[in-house]
C-alpha cells in the first residue's frame, strides 16, 4: 500500500474518534436534567465562596515549559539517526555523541541554575 | 498574641494564590477549614477556620445530672469515644470519694488502651489515604473492627459505648472478653510487621515524612501540643507518667519518644505507641481476676459534695482534661474539657507556612485532629 | 480507493468500539481487583459478579445534568475533553494487533506518531485546568503540564534505543526484529525500566498521579467537570492505561507476535501480554504512596533523562560498531 495512504488512515480514525468523542458529550449534554443554579454553578471552593483570581501560573511553570520544548526539539534530532545508525556507523555515531553530549550539558547547566529547585 | 484572622488577597499581587482549603475538602479529617496562600507550590500564609462541628457540649452539660454528661462525652473524639469517659468519670469520682475497685480499673484500663490501637489505626488508615495510598485504609479498619466486636460484646455499643461509671465499669465484661482479647492481641502482633513494611520502612514513604513538618522541642511546649505530636518533639509527657491514673502504676510500659519533630518521627512515635498498647493489654490481662466486682459502691444519686476538680487522661490524641465544678446538686455548675486536638490545632500557621502544599496534607495527618472534640 | 477509505473507516470504529468496551470492563478489572488487594469484595450487584456496573454507570453518567461553570471559559471548557478523549483514542491507531491488515494506519514512523498524540493528549489535561476558572483544577492541570513533560522526554529517551537496534520507526518491524532477535525486554532491560516508570507517570497512575491528587487537589484537573464531560476525562484517563500498556508490550515484549512457537492468534498474544502490564500496574498502585510532585519532576530530569540518555549512546555505540544484527 503507499505509505502516504497510512496517514490518510490515521487521519479517518482521529476523526471517527472526535465524532465519537463530540457525540458522547452531546448525549450527555442534551439527555442530562437542566436545573442550574448560581451556587450550581460557582467553581469550587471547598464550600465557600469562590474568591481571588484562579488563571494565573507562578512564573516557573514557565521556565519549565521552555525547558521541555528545547529538550523535545533536540531529542527530535535524534528520531532520524536513531533509525539510520546502523548505516551511519562510527562516524555517524560521533555526531550523535557530539550532540548528545552538548545536550547533557545544556541539562546540567539549567540543573546548576537551579531549574529544579521548586522551592524558594 | 493573636494572629490573623483571615487571608486576605495582597491587592496587586497575583502571584499568590488564595486557597480555601475545607470544609468540603476530602483531606481535612472532617471539617476543618485552613485558608492558605500559596505561591506555587510554597504555602506562606495559613488560618485555620474552626467551629464547624460545634454542638456546644460544655454549656449543655450544665444542664444534665452526672451520670448523664458520660453520653456526651463520649460524642468529642469520637475516634477513640470510650477514653473520653475517663476523665470526667476521674474527676467526678474524686469529688464523690468513691473507691474503684482493683478489678474495675483493670478492666477500664484494658478498654482504654484497646481504643487507643483503634484510634491510631483510623488514624494510620486515613493518613495512608491522604498520602495515595488505598490499601492500608482497608486493612486497618479490619483490624479496628475486631477492636470494636469487642466492646460491643461486653458494652453493647461500638463507638460511643458509654461503658466507664463512677466507681467502675457499667457492667461486667462478657464470658468471651478475655479470650477474645488475646485472640486480638496475637492476631494484632502478626499484621503490625506488615503495617511496617507498607508505611514506615517504605522508601516512598520516607521520601515524603522525613524532614517535613519539623516541629521545635520549644515550639512544640509553647503551643501545649501533647500527644504523639509533642512526643515526636523528644518531649517525654504522657499522662498516663505523669499523672497515673487507674491501673497504669501497677504496668510497665515505655513512653516512646523521637527527637526529630518531623512527619515521620509522629507517625513512627504512634506506630510504638500501638506496640506499647499490646504490651500493656497483655499485663492487665494478666492481672485481671476472671470474676470479682467491676463496680465500687456509688450512691444511687449521684451528688457530689460542692468542690472543683480537674483530671486529665493520656488519650490517643494527647492530654485530655475535665474540670468539673460541683455545687452539691445533681448538675455540675461548669464542665470544661481541655482537649488534645484543639491545643495541636494551633499548630497549623506554624507548620504550614513555608512547607508545600503536597506536605500540608501529611502535616495534617500527622497532626491527626478529631474535629468532634476540637469543636467539642 | 473509495474502498480501501472504506475498510480504513471500518476498522477504526471496530477498534475504537472495541477499545471503549474495554475501558468499560478496565473499570470493573480496577474496581474489583483493588478490592481483591484489599481485602473487600468491591462491585457485585449488579449482574453476575457485578459484570453489568459499567453499563449501570455509564447510563448514570448521561443522564447526569452537564454543568458548564459560571466562571469558565466556555469554548475552552468543552473543548478539553474531547481533546483529551481524542488524543487517547489516538495512539492505538498504529499499535498492530495481527499481522499485516491488522492495524489501522500502519505508519512508518508509528513510534514518533504514538509521542506526537500523547503529547498532544496533555493538552486536555491542561486546558481543562486552566478553562473552569477555579483554583484546586488549576493547580491541577499546572502539575500534570509541568510533570507530563518531564516523563514524556524520559519515555522518548527509553525508546531511541528500541528505535536503534530495530533500525525504524514503524511498530511492525519492530515486532518483526523481535520475532527474529528476540524480545527488546532482554536486549534492551535498562530502556524498559525507564519506559515503564515514565509509562506511570504518562498513565497517571501511582505512584505519579498527582495530577489529580484526590487528598490535596480535591479531583485535579477535572474537579470542575460533571456528566459526559467527565466521563470523557475518565475515559481519557484509562485509555492511556490501556493504550500504555499495549504499547509496553510492543515494543518490549513482542506485541501480537506468539512466544515459543505456539500457533499465531490475531489479538490473543497481544491481549495476554497487555494483561501483565495492566495487571502489574494495578498491583503497584494497590500498594504504594503518591510521591511528591516536586520530587517526581526532578526524578524524572535527574534520574530518568540522563539514565535514558547514557544507554541510548551504548545502544548508539553498539549499533554503529556493526553489531547492528
Amino acid at each position: 500500500m503507499d505509505p502516504l495512504l497510512e496517514y490518510l488512515n490515521a487521519l479517518i480514525y482521529l476523526g471517527i474518534a472526535a465524532l465519537i468523542g463530540v457525540a458522547m458529550l452531546l448525549l450527555g449534554a442534551l439527555l442530562g436534567p437542566k436545573r442550574p443554579g448560581r451556587t450550581k454553578l460557582a467553581a469550587y471552593e471547598s464550600g465557600n465562596e469562590p474568591m481571588g483570581y484562579a488563571k494565573r501560573f507562578p512564573a516557573h511553570f514557565y521556565a519549565v515549559g521552555m525547558l521541555f520544548i528545547l529538550f523535545d526539539v533536540e531529542v527530535a534530532f535524534l528520531w532520524p539517526y536513531a533509525v539510520n545508525a546502523g548505516k551511519l556507523g562510527l562516524a555517524g555515531f560521533a555526531a550523535a555523541l557530539l550532540f548528545t553530549l552538548v545536550l547533557l550539558l545544556g541539562l546540567f547547566f539549567e540543573w546548576r541554575k537551579g531549574v529544579m529547585k521548586w522551592d524558594r | 498574641m493573636r494572629g490573623p484572622t483571615t487571608v486576605e488577597p495582597v491587592p496587586g499581587r497575583t502571584d499568590e494564590l488564595i486557597i480555601n482549603m475545607g470544609p468540603q475538602h476530602p483531606a481535612t479529617h472532617g471539617v476543618l477549614k485552613v485558608v492558605i496562600g500559596v505561591e506555587g507550590e510554597r504555602i506562606t500564609r495559613a488560618v485555620p477556620h474552626i467551629g464547624f462541628l460545634h454542638r456546644n457540649h460544655e454549656k449543655i452539660e450544665e444542664a444534665r445530672t452526672y451520670p448523664q454528661i458520660i453520653t456526651y462525652t463520649d460524642r468529642m473524639d469520637y475516634v477513640s469515644g470510650l477514653q473520653n469517659e475517663l476523665p470526667f468519670i476521674l474527676a467526678v469520682e474524686d469529688l464523690l470519694g468513691v473507691e474503684v475497685p482493683p478489678r474495675a480499673k483493670l478492666i477500664r484500663t484494658i478498654f482504654f488502651e484497646l481504643f487507643r490501637i483503634a484510634s491510631h489505626l483510623v488514624w494510620l488508615g486515613t493518613g495512608m489515604l491522604d498520602l495515595g495510598a488505598i490499601t492500608p485504609f482497608l486493612y486497618t479498619f479490619r483490624d479496628r473492627e475486631m477492636i470494636l466486636e469487642i466492646t460491643e460484646k461486653t458494652a453493647g455499643a461500638r463507638m460511643l459505648p458509654n461503658y466507664f461509671t463512677f466507681g467502675g465499669v457499667r457492667r461486667d465484661v462478657h464470658p468471651d472478653f478475655f479470650k477474645d482479647v488475646a485472640h486480638f492481641l496475637d492476631f494484632f502482633e502478626t499484621r503490625l510487621p506488615d503495617y511496617y513494611a507498607l508505611v514506615l520502612d517504605s522508601p516512598v514513604f520516607q521520601a515524603r515524612a522525613v524532614g517535613v513538618g519539623v516541629l521545635s522541642r520549644e515550639r512544640a511546649i509553647a503551643r501545649g501540643a501533647s500527644g504523639p505530636v509533642i512526643r515526636a518533639s523528644g518531649v517525654a509527657y504522657d499522662v498516663r507518667k505523669a499523672e497515673p491514673y487507674d491501673a497504669y502504676p501497677e504496668l510497665e510500659f515505655e513512653v516512646p519518644t523521637r527527637p526529630e519533630g518531623d512527619v515521620f518521627a509522629r507517625f513512627w512515635v504512634r506506630f510504638k505507641e500501638m506496640e506499647e498498647s499490646v504490651k500493656i493489654i497483655r499485663q492487665a490481662l494478666e492481672k485481671t481476676p476472671k470474676t470479682g466486682p467491676y463496680k465500687g459502691k456509688v450512691p444511687p444519686r449521684v451528688k457530689p459534695k460542692p468542690g472543683a476538680r480537674y483530671r486529665a487522661v493520656e488519650i490517643s490524641r494527647g492530654h485530655l482534661g475535665t474540670y468539673v465544678v460541683s455545687d452539691g446538686s445533681e448538675r455540675p455548675l461548669r464542665v470544661k474539657h481541655r482537649s488534645p486536638s484543639f491545643a495541636n490545632l494551633q499548630l497549623i500557621p506554624d507548620l504550614f507556612v513555608g512547607a508545600r502544599f503536597a506536605d500540608a496534607i501529611a502535616i495534617l495527618s500527622s497532626l491527626d485532629p478529631v474535629f468532634g472534640e476540637v469543636d467539642r | 480507493m473509495l474502498w480501501q477509505l472504506f475498510v480504513t473507516a471500518v476498522k477504526a470504529l471496530v477498534l475504537i468500539l472495541a477499545l471503549l468496551f474495554t475501558f468499560a470492563y478496565i473499570t470493573w478489572i480496577m474496581r474489583r481487583g483493588l478490592a481483591r488487594f484489599q481485602v473487600r469484595l468491591g462491585p457485585n450487584r449488579v449482574g453476575p459478579a457485578g459484570l453489568l456496573q459499567p453499563i449501570a454507570d455509564a447510563v448514570k453518567a448521561i443522564f447526569k445534568e452537564d454543568l458548564t461553570v459560571a466562571r469558565a471559559d466556555r469554548v475552552l471548557y468543552w473543548l478539553a475533553p474531547l481533546i483529551a478523549f481524542t488524543f487517547a483514542l489516538a495512539a492505538f491507531a498504529v499499535i498492530p494487533v495481527g499481522p499485516d491488515g491488522w492495524v489501522v494506519a500502519n505508519l512508518d514512523m508509528g513510534v514518533l506518531y504514538v509521542f506526537a498524540v500523547s503529547e498532544l493528549a496533555v493538552y486536555g489535561i491542561f486546558l481543562a485546568g486552566w478553562a473552569s476558572g477555579s483554583k484546586y483544577p488549576l493547580m491541577g492541570g499546572l502539575r500534570s503540564i509541568a510533570a507530563l513533560v518531564g516523563y514524556e522526554l524520559a519515555l522518548g529517551m527509553a525508546i531511541l534505543p528500541v528505535v536503534l537496534m530495530a533500525g525504524s520507526l514503524n511498530l511492525q518491524d519492530i515486532v518483526a526484529w523481535q520475532q527474529t532477535h528476540g524480545y527488546f525486554i532482554l536486549w534492551q532491560f535498562p530502556a524498559f525500566l525507564v519506559y515503564f516508570v515514565a509509562s506511570l507517570a504518562e498513565m497517571s497512575r501511582t505512584p505519579f498521579d498527582f495530577a489529580e491528587a484526590e487528598q490535596e487537589l480535591v479531583a485535579g484537573f477535572h474537579t470542575e467537570y460533571a456528566s459526559m464531560k467527565f466521563v470523557s476525562f475518565y475515559i481519557a484517563e484509562l485509555l492511556h492505561w490501556i493504550t500504555g500498556s499495549a504499547l509496553i508490550a510492543t515494543l518490549f515484549l513482542g506485541g501480537w507476535a506468539a512466544p515459543f512457537g505456539l500457533p499465531q492468534i490475531p489479538v490473543l498474544w497481544l491481549f495476554l501480554k497487555w494483561a501483565i502490564f495492566i495487571f502489574l500496574v494495578l498491583w503497584i498502585w494497590a500498594s504504594w504512596f503518591r510521591t511528591r510532585y516536586d520530587q517526581m519532576i526532578r526524578f524524572a530530569w535527574g534520574v530518568l533523562l540522563p539514565a535514558a540518555t547514557v544507554w541510548f549512546l551504548i545502544t548508539a555505540y553498539y549499533v554503529a560498531k556493526g553489531g547492528a544484527l
